[in-house]
């Protein structure tokens, strides 16, 4: 659905996206993870041909893009950098604007369009207020209802839960997993880790304009062959697997170990008492900050000066 | 595109309160004159405001005199500047674009509003002060001793069918001179993401042009400056209609709406939308 090689743009003397290969294969749920400033905005943007490549190539929906945007657009609905809309008409109204702008907005239908994208987004119920007097998680709404109004191939999102409540994050969520079980690919770019080991099937995750990774979540975080136990009897335990312990913390151990299950049998048939033991898995957060360098905000003065 | 860019103009309460503004200053003059009765002697003054007392019919010509110089190019800036900044500013330009809307038909679609605006703005303006006048001044059959003659700026009287031709042209010239105008504030709008910022840049070249007009030492450029030709509408009401001047005011005009729009098309096109 979408590949990128050698996905490139400098704006000046910065490089913001550097030499980026993508792969998103149709049916995924795809988590583009990075820190703020990492280049997943600009890469969207190149996505959809806002932005003009410095270098490289772009293939979404199987044809290169920005050249075939007019045939490949009309197939994907988007959300980039939080939603727009002109503040002082109703969300009805807006939704009316988009949809007519576009290829295969006729009047006909319009109405139902709108109506079922604002069903979908949980709006159905809105009045003729304006936009502007909206809370943000109903503007989010109406940009994710924009989003879908040609039912879309494919869906690129950027930080989509934005401002939502934890209810409406879960809606949200929801509703992307069953637009993903009919068959739309769900490409989502987002900085919170969460959000995105709840969502999606397949990550990758940028740093500083270049991608550091992408593997398929199971992947990522399968069992890292140490298990980790709890027990009373935590110096016995040591003694007994000597070589494979590989890092004790009062009555918690870390045993280099495949099986979880032998080694519970092992130890209690020994005498020794487990009061837990489960295998060791990285979460998202690690994986992340093992790939990355420090957050894209913050910036150090120069190191090595003298102190003042 | 167009359809959708008219019906956001029509929506807008902004256009309408502009409209109405250009209305008020052409109608309080018209109430102080008439309650003064002291109109400018002729030669002095705003331009007909010194026929308009005889015969009200004229005075549409005299308001689009009054609101010409600064109010109506003020408006149209404010419109123009808009146009493509302010669509980045609500961050629905980068929604227009993934729609798919083709950048050149988004141009297309602003300034094709920006034209339906200018003569929305100029025919209310003229409508609105042609009701005033004929309220407020008559329509100079009672001055005359006969019905509806107006008298054109040669001292010829014009029938009422004649007036309405001529104003009509004048109109029309007036639109394209504020067209011309607003191709330069549209493509400022795309150099920007600031409408404010493309509107005032607008006036600047607006205060600039009209200061050199005056300017002695500027007389060598003087016939290329877009404000040069604005008033020579005021030609269609001299008798015979001296051509000159309008002829040489619509080719300037249509130079800088090409220029200008072809640079806006130039920049628009290759540009980076990160709004």
């Amino acid at each position: 659905m979408i590949r990128t090689r050698g996905l490139t743009k400098r704006f000046g003397r910065i490089v913001a996206v550097d030499s980026v290969d993508l792969d998103v294969a149709e049916g995924d749920r795809f988590g583009f993870l990075g820190p703020n400033g990492s280049g997943k905005t600009t890469l969207v943007r190149m996505l959809l041909g806002l932005v003009h490549a410095t270098a490289g190539e772009i293939e979404v929906l199987g044809k290169s893009m920005p050249r075939n945007a007019a045939k490949v657009l009309p197939q994907v609905g988007a959300m980039v950098e939080g939603p727009g809309a002109y503040p002082h008409l109703s969300g009805r109204r807006n939704l009316a604007m988009f949809d007519a702008a576009g290829p295969g907005g006729g009047r006909r239908g319009r109405a139902d369009r709108v109506e079922s994208a604002l069903a979908q987004v949980g709006l159905s119920g809105v009045d003729r207020r304006p936009v502007s007097a909206y809370s943000l998680g109903m503007r989010q709404r109406l940009g994710l209802a924009a989003a879908l109004l040609r039912a879309p191939r494919l869906l690129i999102l950027d930080e989509p839960t934005n401002g939502l409540d934890p209810k409406g994050i879960r809606e949200i969520r929801d509703l992307l997993v069953a637009l993903n079980e009919a068959g739309t690919t769900v490409f989502l770019s987002s900085h919170l880790l969460a959000e995105v080991e709840q969502l999606c099937t397949r990550v990758a995750v940028v740093d500083r304009g270049r991608m550091v990774l992408q593997d398929s979540l199971a992947a990522l975080l399968a069992p890292t062959g140490h298990v980790l136990v709890r027990s009373p009897d935590a110096a016995q335990v040591v003694a007994l697997l000597d070589g494979q312990v590989v890092a004790r913390d009062g009555d918690r151990l870390v045993v280099r170990h495949a099986d979880v299950a032998g080694l519970n049998a092992d130890l209690v048939g020994r005498g020794l008492r487990v009061s837990g033991i489960e295998a060791e898995r990285r979460t998202l957060e690690q994986v992340v900050l093992d790939s990355t360098g420090a957050s894209g905000d913050r910036i150090d003065g120069p190191t090595g000066g003298e102190d003042r | 595109m167009i359809g959708v860019e008219l019906r956001k103009l029509a929506l807008r309460p902004r256009v309408w309160l502009s409209i109405g503004l250009l209305c008020l200053l052409p109608a309080l003059v018209a109430v102080l004159l008439s309650v003064s009765d002291l109109a400018p002697p002729p030669g002095q003054g705003g331009a007909f405001l010194s026929a308009v007392l005889r015969n009200g019919a004229l005075y549409p010509a005299a308001a689009l005199a009054m609101v010409l110089p600064v109010f109506l190019p003020l408006a149209v800036a404010v419109f123009a500047g808009d146009a493509i900044a302010g669509e980045a500013a609500t961050g629905t330009l980068r929604y227009l674009l993934v729609r798919p809307v083709a950048r050149p038909r988004v141009l297309v679609a602003k300034l094709v509003a920006l034209a339906v605006f200018t003569v929305l703005a100029v025919l209310v303006v003229a409508v609105t002060s042609l009701v005033v006048g004929l309220v407020l001044f008559g329509t100079g059959a009672e001055a005359v001793g006969q019905a509806s003659a107006a008298t054109s700026l040669s001292g010829i009287d014009l029938s009422p069918g004649e007036l309405a031709v001529r104003m009509a042209a004048a109109i029309g010239y007036i639109v394209v001179s504020m067209v011309g105008f607003g191709s330069i504030a549209l493509f400022f709008s795309t150099l920007s993401d600031s409408a404010i910022g493309a509107a005032l840049a607008a006036l600047a070249v607006l205060i600039a042009s009209s200061i050199m007009e005056t300017l002695q030492a500027a007389a060598a450029i003087k016939p290329y400056l877009p404000t040069n030709y604005w008033l020579s509408w005021i030609d269609f009401f001299r008798d015979p209609v001296f051509w000159d001047n309008i002829d040489k005011g619509l080719l300037l005009q249509a130079g800088y709406i090409v220029l200008f729009f072809g640079a806006a098309w130039a920049n628009f096109a290759s540009k980076d939308i990160t709004s």
